[in-house]
């Protein structure tokens, strides 16, 4: 690495190579790049839409024959602007950035909300070919909304592992909320580490569910971003910049920062907005 | 005393060590500067605050570019009255901080100069000189700079530095007529007004097209700009543009500069890069036999 590597934090142009509908609201974009197939499960890149914006995203695929993705829900025109593009539609790609999951070893409890799964999705593939024992629980409003549910399943079918899906409507799977099998799973086996990304208020009643159980935790957090390599400040909670200390924090660090995490976070103009309970 | 001693007081801001955090990094919460007091600063400048929350424009907001960054937020912040607690977290920090501060009349400066004094603010840092933002840009006239600084020495008792811009035909002139005006330092300078173009697809990168360049490609302007200005006036003088590593620092302290500023150095050598470039100060101090900071600022102004 030269001294001052910072032309690597120019956009790289990639061409969409295949996209894919996941659910109603969510779809991956597939596109051919280096160093986003040699990144960890939990890093993110930063996705300019030539025109429109340029938004952080976690990758949701990293495949050593070169091939990554994002796997992107529709939440405004950003999202919208990507969803839209198809084969050939072109991006730039900055990254990846930040610290991903720690892969353990033992028993690892994934729980994913929403489009949380899409960090988690590649994660419980490294876990299940690393022969850790995994346990996934994947959350959703409704049944169409289950993300990566066959994907994980497919991950797990060849080793010790367990997939739960949970929906708020009761459309498919157990009925609730994801916290609920997860307090069932933290009570009856022990487990060595919990990997978490979705809803912060999920992920906060996380914290507290492994602080009892005496479990290790690594969550994956969302702010504002702008830089993306720990400079602007935009995405900072407590003392951490999410872009560089994350965007996967331990539970270590987040009982260090309960006054932010699940409480408030920042807008672009750097004033604080209470989470939605 | 054993070793060279890093102390200075710069316009009458006392740091245990020449090296800043710039303004416009990592600047926008109280606990960002905190921690970046404990990695070791001498003195924290805050992210620019105006007088109303500003969203800054759209990304990209940054690029990096050939020995440095690109950079256009739009001066993004939550507003004099809102930031105003964020500078009490900051204070904790147990450094001097500085709040840089912007506004679209000599009037609004005034007014989030005194609410910044009233939070704790041990000095004030006015940015009338970024590059991408026309509501801070009056640095550009020597006649409007003065005007700023007279109101807000007016409307405040704590230090008052001036940022100036390198992107004028003559710095010093705008650098004397600050100094007239009561100006306590100069901070020189701030970023190069520039651009970069996506050869694919033809679109300027950054959403706002032009924005400021940071980082080691501006370095040699920046000690430039500090040589002839700590010729021309009395007051002190903080070098800024590029600092990586102490010999950096030490050129810009041999350039005129009583303290340096770092700021892009921080994504490529993390946090830690504020003690090194400390210690990198003291191990020169101490190869060439000075016993303080103050013995080498201005030393090439012989040559």
């Amino acid at each position: 690495m030269s001294a001052y590597p910072t032309a690597t934090e120019r956009p790289r142009m990639v061409r969409v190579s295949g996209t894919r509908t996941e659910t109603p609201t969510v779809k991956t974009l597939t596109f051919r790049d280096e160093a986003c197939s040699r990144a960890s499960p939990g890093q993110f890149v930063m996705v300019w839409i030539p025109g429109v914006d340029e938004v952080p995203m976690s990758l949701s695929k990293m495949d050593a024959d070169g091939l990554s993705a994002v796997t992107v829900k529709r939440l405004g025109e950003a999202t919208a602007a990507l969803q839209s593009l198809g084969r050939g539609g072109i991006l730039g790609i900055r990254g990846p950035y930040g610290r991903g999951f720690t892969v353990a070893t033992g028993d690892a409890l994934v729980v994913g909300g929403g489009c949380g799964m899409a960090p988690l999705a590649p994660l419980v593939e490294r876990l299940a070919g690393a022969g850790v024992r995994v346990t996934v629980v994947v959350g959703a409003e409704t049944w169409s909304e289950l993300l990566f549910l066959r994907r994980v399943r497919r991950a797990l079918s060849a080793v010790d592992g367990r997939v739960v899906a949970v929906t708020e409507d009761g459309s498919y799977g157990v009925r609730g909320l994801a916290t609920g099998p997860v307090r069932e799973a933290l009570g009856e086996r022990r487990f060595d580490v919990v990997y978490t990304c979705g809803p912060e208020r999920m992920m906060q009643k996380l914290l507290q569910l492994s602080e009892r159980h005496g479990v290790l935790l690594q969550a994956s957090l969302e702010r504002y971003m702008r830089c993306g390599v720990g400079i602007c400040g935009s995405c900072c909670i407590g003392g951490y910049r999410v872009c560089r200390d994350g965007p996967v924090f331990t539970g270590e660090q987040l009982r260090e920062v309960t006054g932010e995490f699940g409480v408030f976070r920042r807008d672009a103009d750097g004033r604080r907005t209470a989470l939605a309970k | 005393m054993a070793g060279a001693d890093l102390r200075v007081e710069v316009a009458g801001l006392a740091m245990r060590n020449p090296v800043m955090l710039a303004a416009g990094i990592l600047g926008v919460t109280g606990l960002s500067l905190r921690r970046v007091a404990e990695a070791g600063a001498g003195a924290v400048v805050t992210k620019s605050i105006g007088p109303s929350p500003r969203t800054g424009y759209s990304n990209p907001t940054l690029v990096g570019v050939e020995c440095g960054f690109l950079n256009a937020l739009g001066l993004p912040n939550p507003g004099a009255e809102e930031f105003a607690r964020e500078v009490e977290v900051a204070k904790e920090g147990d450094v001097p901080v500085i709040a840089s501060i912007f506004g679209p009349s000599e009037r609004e400066f005034a007014h989030v100069a005194s609410v910044m004094e009233g939070a704790g603010a041990d000095g004030l840092e006015l940015n009338v000189s970024c590059p991408h933002a026309e509501v801070a840009d009056l640095g550009q006239s020597p006649d409007l700079t003065a005007g700023v600084v007279k109101a807000v020495k007016k409307s405040v008792g704590i230090p008052v530095l001036v940022k100036l811009s390198p992107n004028v035909t003559d710095i010093v002139a705008v650098a004397r007529r600050a100094e007239e005006a009561g100006a306590d330092g100069l901070t020189c300078v701030n970023t190069l007004r520039a651009m970069a173009i996506d050869t694919e697809t033809g679109r300027p990168i950054l959403a706002n097209r032009v924005g400021g360049l940071s980082g080691p490609a501006v370095k040699p302007v920046a000690v430039r700009c500090v040589y002839e200005v700590s010729r021309a006036v009395g007051i002190p003088v903080i070098g800024c543009g590029g600092v990586v590593d102490g010999r950096d620092a030490v050129e810009f302290l041999l350039a005129g500069a009583s303290a340096v500023q770092v700021g892009s150095a921080v994504a490529w050598r993390g946090l830690t890069v504020f003690r090194e470039v400390a210690e990198g100060i003291r191990a020169y101090l101490e190869r060439k036999n000075h016993r303080s900071v103050s013995e080498i600022v201005g030393l090439s102004h012989r040559y």
